[in-house]
């Protein structure tokens, strides 16, 4: 065991020393490590409990896609029911499906046929099993359309997919600085934002869906003669920013998908803000047609359900440009003008968990982890010394090193280093001087034991080893259960827990021996110093 | 220079004989300890049960706790708590649930914030919604139990049966009692707490680990020995670096206990008793006496018996294992 080939000892020195050496670039600003290589670059990244920031946790609202799933799977099949001209009744949305009774039973087989359109064989890894995105049954001249659930499932993959293009471009156009948006689980979303304190202004951009429509105002009769009796099948009653009520029609003539761009400005008369924005060819295309068949009737712009103006046409729109005024405020106009711009968002998002860290919270708790580290580590060392003396000292170096590797391991990954990240390599300094004891008590039984000194100290090591792995790897699995299981911080936790117990391994079988090794060749003991 | 000797060389402390303290102790202890948990409770933090936490610091200091209570409960919020935090200008407030759903406790956070103005900097918000609180409670406690049942199929692997099934018994033996500890002391029970848990369960085992090694090492090495005089003989050897290592590992605790800040003083708090006090206990006194009655070296014990046993082996270790009452002795360790 204490026998090293200098081939051997010159690879483990040299392993140790380019671990610890990716540490390196933590100790400079970003600004100096940006001229350097990229390999070189890595660093540890401050998690937001310790540099301060906001992290929200979005949650896609899935009911709301599945309902837009069902209410189009509901205009399908009035559309190829029409076409077919195959007369029907009851045509009704029921739980997860829609309901159609053919009204001539003779019918039923066209029906069905026509219908069985609608439902095409899944693409991708669930189209490889034969599934369909439509599941139709038929019951006594009533045919069911249900969309499958692999269906569902990818729509609702997709408008998670969709929704973090749209935050992303959202988030960018705040002029936030690196912002991180990513995928958590199913349906959720995480966006974290290093350095925002107030995220106010996040969540109310986040929390908008932005689906702008330009529609008609419907003036067959005055919304509180819609209130009180019905309103008209094709429109709806929404309601304005003041909670002033309009009848709408439900067509809708342009959309915001086919606007290109929004742009925050003032207005030249009454110089209040307003946004402008341009559509692309279809939408001027639409939008010329419908304003010069409607001149002289009000239009409304409808956003999120909501109208926010709803102004008369005075002549023809036909350069594909136009102007949202509504009693805006400059922050609302321009807020409005990036929401148009990214987009909207395929179904409505819900904050479900916001975490908030001041700097100054940020600061304190990398001060009284630093100073816990230092009083942590001064009294294991001190003790270490007392206890072994030559020998602590060597165990006190291994454990410099091994925290020194720990960081370099941790720049390498790129990892992210929390308060209970601290925690974690405050603790391993404990564990790592553990593999350290059981070797020394081990030694020094072997001494008591009537062997001679350089006996004893090989024996130890031998034994020791086997304990040391067993023991490590149990509290690993703890480690990496911890991992896959804990979200945020406790990940941080799990992550510089499961790298001290490597390098700590690592120090032990190599490192430790090696210098007592060396100390051996070199002094020739004829009794152990401990 | 004199070395300093915690556990002087050649103890020889009868652990054994304690099993009959320590296993009734241990199972009131528990049985109370799971008491605690179902009528004391634990004092879940906004992790687990949602709602709001909010981390301010006034201008004004020491904070005027009174009237910002009645700020805050001006605006009807249900449950709330005010509670002083590591400084006396650091306020922590915490508001219950709101009912209403996810967008319920977003409102919440923006009604505090518009009440308390500009009178206090935010160090910290914490809202967490009904929908990710139950979420984060079951990965949670599924995390803890798959980390115990991986540990036990490893230590089924590495070990003999008996020894897997001991250290598990032992592994949430600490856990319960950590458990109780938390119910007890009122400690916010979050996601940091089930970190903390599971660090003790790897912690624990770890120490259970080295000791069961000897013990299996001494099996091998001393086939006649009666199975408390090993164990005894075992724990004995391993006595001194489990003190010195959990002296260590206590020193890393204190330090941040003492200069880790207020944000982990729980789970400092939790490790420290869990992995220093009942970590250590539970090696030494019930998870390697456990091996007696889970029937390791059985066939020693009965070995005795049979005629061809030589006079060699002490005499009282010929009754059977349950009753066994050994006499405290000296134990002989044979080379």
């Amino acid at each position: 065991m204490l026998f090293f080939t200098r081939w051997k000892a010159a690879a483990i020195l040299i392993t140790a020393l380019v671990v610890c050496l990716f540490a390196v670039p933590n100790f400079f600003s970003e600004k100096t490590i940006a001229r350097w290589p990229d390999w070189a670059q890595r660093h540890i990244v401050l998690g937001l409990d310790l540099q301060g920031g906001s992290s929200l946790l979005l949650e896609v609202d899935t009911n709301a896609v599945r309902k837009e799933r069902l209410q189009s799977l509901d205009d399908d099949v009035l559309r190829v029911l029409r076409q077919a001209r195959i007369p029907f009744t009851g045509r009704a949305i029921h739980g997860n499906g829609v309901d159609v009774h053919i009204t001539r039973p003779t019918d039923v087989k066209t029906a069905l046929d026509k219908l069985g359109t609608l439902s095409q064989l899944m693409s991708g890894i669930v189209g490889a099993s034969g599934q369909r995105s439509v599941d139709i049954s038929e019951n006594g001249g009533t045919i069911t359309l249900a969309p499958s659930d692999a269906a569902v499932t990818e729509r609702i993959r997709q408008a998670v997919d969709q929704s973090i293009e749209i935050i992303q471009r959202r988030v960018n156009e705040l002029g936030l600085v690196e912002p991180s948006i990513q995928r958590e689980g199913i349906d959720r979303i995480l966006v974290q934002v290093p350095g925002l304190q107030d995220p106010t202004r996040l969540k109310e951009i986040l929390g908008k869906t932005a689906k702008l429509d330009f529609r008609m105002v419907d003036l067959s009769m005055t919304p509180q003669q819609a209130a009180e009796t019905h309103p008209p099948p094709d429109s709806e009653i929404l309601s304005g920013q003041n909670g002033e009520k309009y009848l709408i029609e439900r067509r809708v003539l342009v959309s915001g998908g086919d606007l290109v761009d929004a742009q925050p400005g003032f207005d030249q008369r009454t110089s209040e803000p307003v946004v402008n924005f341009r559509f692309n060819s279809t939408g001027a295309r639409k939008f010329a047609e419908a304003t010069e068949q409607n001149v002289g009737k009000p239009f409304a712009i409808v956003l999120d359900n909501q109208v926010v103006s709803a102004p008369v046409i005075r002549e023809p729109i036909l350069g594909g440009q136009g102007q949202i005024s509504g009693n805006f405020t400059v922050q609302q106009a321009n807020d409005l003008a990036i929401l148009l711009r990214a987009g909207a968002l395929p179904a409505p998002l819900t904050i479900v968990e916001e975490r908030t860290v001041g700097p100054g919270l940020g600061q304190d708790s990398i001060r009284a982890g630093e100073h816990a580290a230092y009083v942590g580590a001064a009294l294991v060392v001190f003790f270490m010394f007392a206890t072994y003396g030559l020998f602590g000292l060597f165990a006190n170096i291994a454990v410099a090193v091994n925290v020194a590797m720990i960081f370099g391991v941790l720049s390498m990954l790129g990892a992210t280093l929390t308060l209970p990240g601290i925690a974690g390599i405050v603790l391993t300094v404990g564990i790592a001087v553990d593999s350290n004891v059981l070797i020394y008590e081990r030694i020094r039984e072997e001494v008591r034991a009537g062997r001679t000194a350089i006996n004893a100290i090989d024996a130890g090591f031998t034994r020791a080893l086997a304990t040391i792995l067993d023991s490590n790897i149990t509290t690993f699995i703890a480690a990496a259960v911890l991992f896959y299981a804990g979200s945020g911080p406790v990940r941080g936790f799990a992550v510089t827990l499961g790298v001290g117990i490597l390098t700590s391994l690592f120090t032990a079988f190599t490192f430790t021996r090696l210098i007592v090794a060396y100390w051996v060749r070199v002094w020739r003991p004829r009794a152990v110093p401990i | 220079m004199r070395l300093l000797r915690i556990v002087p060389d050649n103890t020889r402390f009868d652990f054994m004989r304690f099993r009959r303290f320590s296993f009734p102790m241990s199972a009131m202890l528990s049985i109370a300890a799971i008491l605690l948990y179902f009528y004391h409770g634990l004092n879940f933090g906004i992790d687990f049960v949602g709602g709001t936490l909010i981390e301010v610091q006034t201008r004004a200091n020491p904070a005027d706790l009174a009237s910002m209570r009645a700020t805050i409960g001006g605006l009807h919020l249900g449950e709330f708590q005010l509670q002083e935090f590591g400084a006396p200008n650091d306020v922590l407030i915490r508001v219950s649930e709101q009912p209403g759903g996810d967008q319920a406790q977003q409102a919440a956070v923006q009604k505090v914030r518009d009440a308390l103005g500009s009178t206090v900097d935010y160090r910290r918000v914490e809202v967490v919604g009904p929908s990710v609180s139950t979420e984060l409670l079951s990965y949670g406690t599924i995390g803890l139990l798959s980390a115990i049942i991986a540990i036990l199929f490893y230590l089924w692997f590495r070990f003999e049966w008996q020894f897997a099934l001991g250290a598990m018994i032992a592994n949430v033996h600490d856990v319960v009692l950590t458990v109780g500890f938390m119910s007890l002391t009122r400690v916010d029970f979050d996601l940091t707490s089930i970190a903390a848990l599971l660090t003790i369960v790897g912690y624990s085992l770890n120490d259970t680990v080295v000791i069961y090694d000897r013990i299996r090492e001494m099996l091998r090495r001393y086939k006649r020995m009666s199975m408390p005089d090993l164990l005894n003989v075992s724990v004995n050897a391993t006595l001194s670096r489990s003190i010195v290592t959990h002296v260590t590992v206590a020193m890393s605790l204190l330090a941040l206990l003492l200069f880790g800040g207020q944000a982990i003083r729980s789970f400092t708090a939790t490790m420290m008793f869990g992995v220093v006090l009942v970590g250590t206990y539970t090696s030494v006194f019930i998870a390697s006496p456990i091996l007696i009655y889970l029937g390791v070296g059985t066939g020693r014990m009965g070995g005795a018996e049979e005629p061809e046993t030589p006079p060699a082996a002490p005499p009282t270790a010929s009754q059977p294992p349950k009753t066994a009452a050994p006499a405290p002795r000296r134990v002989r360790a044979r080379r």
